[in-house]
């Protein structure tokens, strides 16, 4: 456990998150040149978000490889690519399609380290979005990250801000491992200091964003923000909420979540996911199982609403968790409603 | 005409090695030694040594669940072939990967699939990665009829042709995807399929160990010159059943139609009997390489036996490779 973003080299500086991702790329590459980036408009047009904007220039489209748009074709290049010397960055536009590349992330790049008798190895990076709210209704707005993080061979990082995205992208390069990461596409334009230099995050460290110790707040991506929203909202009611982001899902620093329920005694988990048999069924039950003798009530859930996401913004607004959510369930727990 | 008696020695050797290989798979089975299923390739050697003969030691190759013939064709040993099929912690891939998936990294085998088609990725990104990397190695991806119905296949395909990749996309058509004819699922001409990428496509005789071998040196070779991939269709036969439990075949395919494959167009009789007319061999040399060939597969399959399973504590050992941050 780590309490929050104290950068601990350089001088610290103000980047979005989408400029923490770009850097951490342009780092690596310069670092490494195994390492290259294969998707659909990741080269002059930089992604539909911008967040590759200037590799190709300093790169080249020998490194910066425009591909066509066969999500499937490109990550089973990049497993055998990953298989034989290179470090493949592939892009996935949208979180939503990895049910395209499902076969090769599953079967092939999570399976081939174990399978092979630790012969082979298949160290590759996807990156892909998450988040509704963007009013690009059900095939452009899930989060689904829980799907991967069921898979063993897979590790799988989820940043909440440009400082841990930045070290968590770089520790994701230089892994042996696949790794999914999983940045929220709402979240480009956030701003946090980062600083200059080189840093990487380990994973499996989770980081407390804010302490507190009248109920734990557990929350991912974006979430935390809305963690966060809330727990300013009820320190004004004389309630301290601990907001405690594990960063990746695996792997998952139980200790750090089991101890701060230990220390509040209630933990509401936050994540934008479905909720039905997602992330924070499984965080909730690391809580449930680690800290049962010390909690004052049961560990509440609150995931994106069991529904593909609508279009129409006030219908949107209502599937994903927010502050007020959480502000109500906080004082139901700690017996304040 | 000069024939390299050595040279064609070695490949009849291998193509008995593979036969023999799974004639005691099979044995295995029936005895119930061997945990699981198998998909023998026996009558398809010709393909598999015939593409592996032009390879150099460091090209790649992906392989499929029908695998057994592609490992030994690239160099594998049968003894820790073997001692994977029966689970066994000196196997090749310590007893967890079991009959398809066997992979021989030193070699340059990247692995047998057992997803139908799920290799083409693979091939294809290992071709990708010799060409960024600099070096003039090839990939041959092996698949059969069947996978001509996977979608990857294609994609892979276009962007080998895009960025000339050296890869070969061997299609070992042995008529079956498991208990069905390939002219039922696949519409068209196959090699029409690789031809709309501009991916030169060329069928040869699976059955002729010397037409494979000519034409996959061909384009290996140019793969290697830098002239982008291939497609190579292999007209090949299953002697036997989609896998070693599939005895009763007759709801398929008529015994007539086996026997017909079996006795006229064998890979082995047939290279035998080039080496015999062009009166380099005698048919006595056959015969003892057939007894060296048996007395090697039996220690391997000995060896296997006696080999120990793994031990309980790796169940969860190299589930995630060491991370060098």
């Amino acid at each position: 456990m780590v309490v929050s973003d104290a950068p601990s080299v350089g001088a610290a500086r103000t980047l979005t998150f989408g400029q923490a991702i770009n850097e951490a790329l342009a780092e690596e590459m310069r670092r490494d040149p195994s390492v290259f980036i294969i998707g659909e408009d990741v080269a002059e047009a930089g992604t539909p978000f911008k967040v590759l904007a200037g590799l190709v220039e300093e790169f080249g489209t020998q490194r910066v490889i425009d591909s066509p748009i066969s999500e499937p074709g490109i990550a089973g290049i990049a497993v055998g690519a990953a298989m034989t010397g290179m470090r493949p960055v592939v892009d996935i536009m949208f979180g939503d399609f990895i049910t395209l590349v499902m076969d090769q992330m599953v079967n092939q790049a999570a399976k081939i380290h174990y399978m092979s008798g630790a012969k082979l190895r298949a160290p590759l990076v996807l990156r892909t979005t998450l988040g509704a709210g963007r009013r690009s209704a059900a095939q452009h707005s899930q989060s689904l990250h829980a799907w991967l993080s069921h898979i063993p061979g897979i590790k799988v990082a989820i940043p909440s801000t440009p400082y841990d995205a930045k070290g968590l992208l770089k520790t994701a390069i230089r892994d042996d491992s696949p790794v999914a990461f999983f940045e929220d596409k709402m979240m480009y334009r956030l701003e946090g200091p980062v600083p200059d230099g080189d840093y990487v995050i380990q994973f499996g460290v989770a980081d407390v964003k804010r302490e507190g110790h009248d109920i734990t707040l557990v929350a991912t991506s974006s979430m935390v923000h809305v963690a966060l929203g809330a727990a300013g909202t009820l320190a004004k009611l004389g309630i301290e909420a601990e907001v405690i982001d594990p960063r990746t899902t695996f792997p998952l620093d139980k200790a750090a979540l089991i101890a701060s329920a230990k220390k509040t005694s209630r933990a509401i988990v936050i994540d934008e996911g479905y909720e039905r048999y997602g992330v924070t069924a499984e965080l909730a039950a690391v809580i449930a199982d680690g800290a049962f003798y010390y909690l004052d009530a049961p560990v509440k859930r609150i995931g994106a609403m069991d529904v593909p996401v609508p279009f129409s913004p006030g219908l949107e607004d209502l599937t994903i968790p927010n502050e007020q959510a959480i502000v109500d369930a906080a004082k139901t727990l700690c017996g304040r409603a | 005409m000069t024939v390299d008696v050595a040279f064609w020695l070695n490949a009849y050797r291998t193509m008995a090695t593979i036969r023999e290989f799974e004639e005691r798979v099979d044995d295995l089975y029936r005895g119930a030694i061997m945990p699981g299923l198998a998909h023998l390739s026996i009558g398809q050697e010709g393909t598999e040594v015939g593409v592996c003969l032009a390879l150099r030691k460091d090209d790649y190759i992906t392989s499929t669940h029908r695998g057994h013939g592609h490992c030994l064709a690239k160099g594998a040993s049968p003894d820790l072939m073997f001692a994977e099929l029966l689970g066994k912690e000196p196997g090749y891939c310590r007893g967890k990967g079991g009959s398809m998936h066997i992979a021989d990294q030193e070699r340059g085998n990247l692995g047998a699939n057992a997803i139908v088609g799920g290799s083409a990725g693979i091939a294809t990104g290992a071709a990708m990665s010799a060409k960024m990397r600099g070096t003039d190695q090839v990939a041959v991806c092996f698949f059969g009829d069947g996978a001509l119905g996977q979608g990857l296949l294609y994609e892979v395909m276009n962007m080998a042709a895009l960025w000339k990749l050296p890869v070969i996309y061997v299609c070992e058509n042995n008529q079956y995807g498991e208990y069905t004819h390939y002219t039922e699922v696949a519409a068209g001409e196959i090699r029409a399929r690789a031809a709309a990428f501009g991916i030169p496509a060329e069928q040869v005789d699976g059955q002729d160990v010397r037409q494979v071998y000519e034409a996959t040196s061909r384009l290996v070779e140019a793969a290697r010159r830098g002239e982008g991939p291939a497609f190579l269709e292999c007209v090949t036969y299953r002697y036997r059943g989609h896998h070693v439990g599939d005895v009763d075949r007759r709801y398929y395919r008529s015994r007539d139609e086996e026997e017909e494959w079996q006795r006229d167009r064998d890979p082995l009789q047939r290279l035998a009997r080039w080496l015999t007319l062009e009166e380099v061999v005698d048919e006595g040399a056959f015969e003892a390489l057939h007894e060296q060939v048996k007395d090697h597969i039996a220690t391997a399959v000995q060896f296997a036996i006696d080999a120990p399973f793994p031990r309980p504590e790796e169940v969860d050992q190299d589930v995630y490779a060491e991370a060098p941050v």
